[in-house]
């Protein structure tokens, strides 16, 4: 079959499952028969919390610039594109709604308050990015934290957005929507989280995905080499807090409830325990990362004893001894294909600990560019 | 090829086939078993004092129902949630109350601003809620399934604003709140209005936030302004400390605050400093009326300490309900609904209750002062104006008219 | 002017906190280029230390400042200890990584102290018992209004008395230059025939002791002590160190000052200029940014430049 054929038949089942899956986890469910609330609620957590992952992957993981204010830009994304809906957008359905329909004016109107969260992270992506992306390893590190915290008390502090209490509809007296619709869905989720792994695998294994890789190998050795260093960490930062932001959207519109509570510093620190669980240099580990830690407070609550309470201690306890044991997490930088079969079969990956030049401890010999390049074609 | 689909298609099923139920409407609760009652509160967070304290009054109400015989035969029983004192933390536990455990109504919660959050999945749903103790104005304007059993914040800013006026002689006041609470602000900008209505000047504005350690600058400012009163309407972790700052600072005025103040902890906090401070708040343990001396006599064999005010608004939403219910004959939403709104006159620990149109409770409060670990009785002040009077009869004089 | 003043002294009072805790931090990073981000619970640690102390030992009944200084003592001898063990067991395994690594291990060490803290004690908060009487004692007063209490000059003289002892013993001591040469070159150090190992050690329990001290002090100014009051101030401690040059031992002090100073100041003032007091936390990291984009080597640090 030509390409072509293949990429729109994918398409064809993965929006097929995805409807299919939305309607199991409704009120009616799929035939009669549905996901009680609860599973679903999850289900579609994990879904926001695979986007975050991802993207997080995309300038932690490829490009080794460690970001832990990750909610920051969520946050962003989410209270911008709530703004919208409850201030801005009642005209604007209507009028479509007269023209082609409720439902997909809902879904228009839905599609452009979450570009609009997506821009406002973007550029805010852009503020925190120009300055920071300057400074070393730990000093980044604090810095994107301490910008999170400035972006959560800004927030904390602007009424119109609820402020301390939260936002759920429009803060008399301005004038707006009184609850948040709840536009996001299973569809809208997975069909991002779709979305995010496929621009995110087509970013890495681009000549830009070698750049970023590059500068994430040896950053001086990329400069040298005539990269432009810095406006390439800039654009993965830029791209990896709009994804964010579209996280950030679909939980405001998921929840119908935003508090600066949700974005922060701990949050953050969720999702970077996911990529380094799953492996920092691996889309799918950044996948089952998300897939895990979102689940797992589920799982422990079913459990005797009181292991939920424990969970904090439990992902904290999880990181130290990843950290000591195997630090490139579960997939290291590996992904999962169908040449991952093939790939068992050569010999062993070694996961050598790494020196005290700051060579980052996702490298592993698989960079395409350097060890095998016969690695290339199977990609 | 082959592994890689079997693979999907293995996962696929599991997940369809364990997790899968009929779907239908929420269930109303009509019909036979235990009456399930979902109370959410703080129960380990910042202010665990209130939920903990409430959760208290409310258990031991729906013991002595349950003693008593149950309601229309069937006994209570209480779900219990805790959301950490944060408001979205309350409402993703009152949506699980609502969808998972299906109850038939609500009890919660203490701070107003997660009372708010709550609030819209409540009313949502279309399952009554009590608050116990939320004062801030806009819990009950959520909408018609959401009540409460207490006074309203415009009621109890505007009582410290007359004490400090009319039994302190207070001329000039500073406010000191706490910027991320509902309630705090809503009482800071009420007492203001009153009292520079009431020919008083506020002379210095200022906030901090939950989790604050020091205040001294703001202290130190709100000195510099020389007040004869300090409105400082927080909860009683911040407030503690405030008052052990203010006294290092050297500040003489006395501090006043609202039911926010109420728990143990604050003494632990404040010690010595808090002597000569004043709260208005929903009932006094001194009262020597007999139904408030046996509830106290009750808890404090239960418990081995003495209600505050919190657990014995607990106590008094748990009652209000359960008289609801059997007014109403059944737990039916609608009808239940109905039937709190028809609350009337209802005899509580903290006084007469009587629902008014806007769901709330016209009650009056009481203003305390504090004294060598205890809240004394001052005075009651009412609705409809002040009454001074030192005697100890804190029973409620008369409470037709809509606070305003 | 008195109104000036007093803000100044509570200011500074904040800030001889941080800059204890900033010395811990300080040192840490000179020593092996790593930011120990466990070092804010270690104040918490310290100060949940003294209270635990006081409780066992019944020492609120009778409140003294020589049960102070005893529970001071002890709980810096505790927080020692937890700073070593942290540095054998989790910094010291991963130090050959990379410094993700290393950054990462000093989160999950941070959380974890955060919430087995929070799991087994409970996160509402607890009352740090008054050893100074300053629920009921009235302060000293020094001109107009301006007033000091006596835990503020508890504070201020027992943070200048550990700094003067750090001081002896990092210019006065042997162990004090070894940890000065290793701070320099650690492989130059080792060549030396220094024992790397157990001055990293000595150096972790220094600072840790630190904090703790930190710890106890501020409980007696606010006695409410929760298992998260670390994170905050650790990070404003953090920042202090950044603001005053990492690795530069004066600098910690002056960027505690300076950053304590700040603080009370945006809250005293702010409102003239539109900053609510409630910026508070925000003004430590908006510093943290303008210095490390105008001066990243800190006010006191020196620029070193990077080499291939």
């Amino acid at each position: 079959m030509p390409t072509f054929v293949k990429r729109i038949l994918g398409l064809v089942i993965v929006v097929g499952l995805l409807v299919g899956a939305n309607a199991w986890m409704g009120r009616e469910g799929l035939f009669g028969f549905g996901l009680p609330y609860y599973y679903a609620e999850i289900l579609n957590l994990t879904g926001i919390s695979v986007i975050l992952a991802v993207s997080l992957n995309l300038i932690t993981g490829f490009t080794g610039q460690f970001s832990i204010g990750h909610a920051g830009f969520m946050a962003v994304g989410a209270y911008s594109s709530v703004f919208m809906t409850v201030y801005y957008s009642e005209g604007a359905e209507r009028w479509l709604t007269s023209l082609i329909g409720a439902t997909l004016a809902q879904s228009l109107v839905f599609l452009g308050v979450i570009i609009f969260g997506a821009l406002v992270a973007a550029l805010a992506g852009l503020v925190v990015g120009i300055p920071s992306l300057r400074l070393r390893g730990d000093y980044l590190a604090i810095v994107t934290l301490g910008f999170a915290e400035i972006i959560r008390i800004i927030i904390l502090n602007i009424d119109r957005v609820g402020g301390a209490t939260g936002f759920r509809g429009r803060v008399p007296p301005w004038d707006g929507r009184a609850i948040i619709p709840q536009y996001a869905n299973f569809i809208w989720i997975g069909g991002f989280a779709v979305i995010t792994i496929v621009v995110v695998y087509n970013i890495v294994n681009s000549d830009i995905g070698r750049a970023l890789i590059s500068i994430r190998e040896d950053e001086l050795a990329a400069e040298a080499m005539g990269i432009n260093t810095t406006r390439y960490k800039v654009l993965s930062f830029v791209i990896s807090s709009s994804f964010a932001g579209i996280a950030g959207a679909l939980f405001g519109h998921f929840r119908q409830f935003l508090h600066t509570n949700d974005f922060q510093f701990i949050r953050s620190i969720e999702i970077i325990i996911m990529i380094v669980l799953g492996g920092m240099g691996s889309i799918t580990g950044a996948v089952l990362g998300a897939i895990v830690i979102t689940i797992l407070p589920e799982l422990l609550r079913k459990l005797p004893g009181d292991l939920y309470g424990y969970r904090l201690v439990i992902y904290s306890a999880l990181l130290i001894l990843i950290m000591l044991t195997r630090p490139q997490g579960v997939m290291g930088a590996k992904e999962f294909g169908l040449s991952w079969l093939k790939r068992a079969q050569r010999r062993p990956e070694g996961d050598k600990p790494v020196g005290e030049k700051g060579v980052p401890i996702a490298q592993q010999s698989s960079s395409p560019a350097l060890e095998q390049p016969k690695e290339i074609e199977h990609r | 090829m082959k592994r890689t689909l079997f693979a999907v298609l293995s996962i696929t099923t599991l997940f369809f086939s364990f997790a899968c139920e009929r779907r239908g409407d929420v269930a109303s609760g009509a019909g036979t078993g235990p009456i399930v009652v979902g109370y959410y509160g703080d129960l380990s967070g910042r202010t665990s004092s209130f939920g903990q304290s409430t959760k208290n009054g409310v258990e031991m109400a729906a013991d002595e129902i349950n003693k008593a015989g149950g309601i229309n035969g069937r006994q209570v029983q209480i779900l219990t949630e805790d959301d950490q004192g944060e408001p979205n933390k309350a409402a993703t536990v009152v949506t699980k109350l609502i969808n998972q455990d299906k109850v038939v109504a609500l009890l919660g919660e203490v701070a107003s601003s997660n009372t708010l959050a709550a609030a819209p999945k409540a009313q949502e749903a279309k399952v009554p809620m009590i608050s116990p103790s939320s004062t801030n104005a806009t819990v009950t304007q959520v909408g018609d399934y959401i009540f409460r059993v207490c006074f309203i914040d415009p009621f109890q800013g505007e009582v410290m604003a007359k004490f400090s006026a009319n039994n302190l002689k207070a001329k000039r006041a500073a406010i000191l709140y706490d910027f991320n609470s509902d309630y705090s602000r809503g009482l800071y900008q009420v007492f203001k209005r009153s009292f520079t209505t009431l020919g008083g000047q506020v002379v210095a504005e200022k906030s901090y936030t939950q989790g604050d350690r020091d205040f001294s600058g703001q202290l130190t400012s709100i000195r510099a302004a020389n007040p004869d009163v300090i409105y400082v309407p927080g909860y009683y972790g911040e407030v503690g400390v405030i008052s052990n700052q203010t006294k290092q600072l050297g500040i003489k005025a006395p501090l006043l605050g609202g039911d926010g103040w109420d728990a143990p902890q604050l003494w632990q906090l404040g010690g010595a400093s808090l002597n000569g401070n004043y709260i208005s708040n929903h009932y006094s343990v001194d009262d020597p009326s007999p139904a408030i001396q046996k509830f106290v006599g009750d808890f404090k064999g239960r418990y081995g300490v003495q209600p505050d005010a919190l657990a014995a608004l607990g106590y008094d939403a748990m009652k209000v309900l359960a008289d609801a219910i059997k007014r109403a004959g059944t737990t039916e939403n609608t009808k239940l609904r109905d039937a709190i709104a028809q609350t009337k006159d209802f005899p509580g620990v903290t006084g007469k209750i009587t629902i008014d149109k806007d769901r709330n409770a016209v009650k009056p409060a009481v203003v305390l002062k504090l004294q060598d670990g205890r809240f004394v009785y001052a005075t009651t002040i009412s609705p409809e104006g002040s009454t001074p009077v030192a005697s100890s009869t804190a029973s409620p004089a008369g409470a037709a008219s809509p606070a305003q | 002017m008195d109104t000036f003043v007093q803000q100044l002294i509570n200011g500074l009072n904040i800030g001889a906190i941080y800059a204890l805790i900033a010395l811990g931090y300080t040192m840490v990073y000179g020593i092996l280029r790593l930011i120990n981000f466990a070092h804010g619970d270690v104040y918490m640690v310290g100060a949940f230390a003294g209270y635990f102390i006081a409780l066992s030992l019944g020492l609120a009944a009778a409140p003294s400042f020589l049960s102070l200084a005893l529970i001071l003592l002890a709980s810096m001898i505790i927080a020692a200890l937890v700073g070593m063990i942290i540095e054998r067991f989790a910094y010291r395994p991963v130090r050959k990584y990379s410094r993700m690594t290393t950054l990462i291990m000093a989160i999950g060490v941070s959380l974890l102290i955060e919430n087995l803290f929070v799991a087994r004690i409970g996160a509402a908060p607890r009352a740090f018992p008054d050893f100074l009487g300053s629920q009921s004692q009235l302060p000293y007063r020094l001109f107009g209004n301006a007033a000091i209490s006596k835990a503020q000059i508890v504070i201020f003289l027992v943070s200048i008395a550990l700094m003067l002892i750090l001081q002896w013993i990092v210019y006065k001591t042997k162990v004090g230059t070894a940890m000065r040469a290793v701070s320099f070159n650690l492989n130059s150090a080792k060549l030396m025939g220094i024992n790397t190992d157990a001055i990293i050690s000595l150096t972790f329990a220094i600072g840790s002791a630190l904090a703790a001290a930190g710890g106890v002090l501020t409980a007696q100014y606010n006695p409410n002590i929760d298992p998260l009051m670390g994170i905050l101030t650790g990070l404003k401690a953090f920042v202090a160190a950044v603001l005053g040059g990492i690795g530069n031992i004066p600098g910690a002090v002056l960027g505690g000052l300076l950053i304590g100073a700040a603080e009370t100041f945006v809250v005293g003032y702010g409102q003239n200029i539109g900053i609510a007091s409630t910026y508070r936390d925000a003004v430590a990291f908006a510093i943290l940014i303008l210095v490390l984009l105008i001066r990243p080597s800190g006010l006191l640090g020196s620029t070193v430049q990077e080499k291939v």
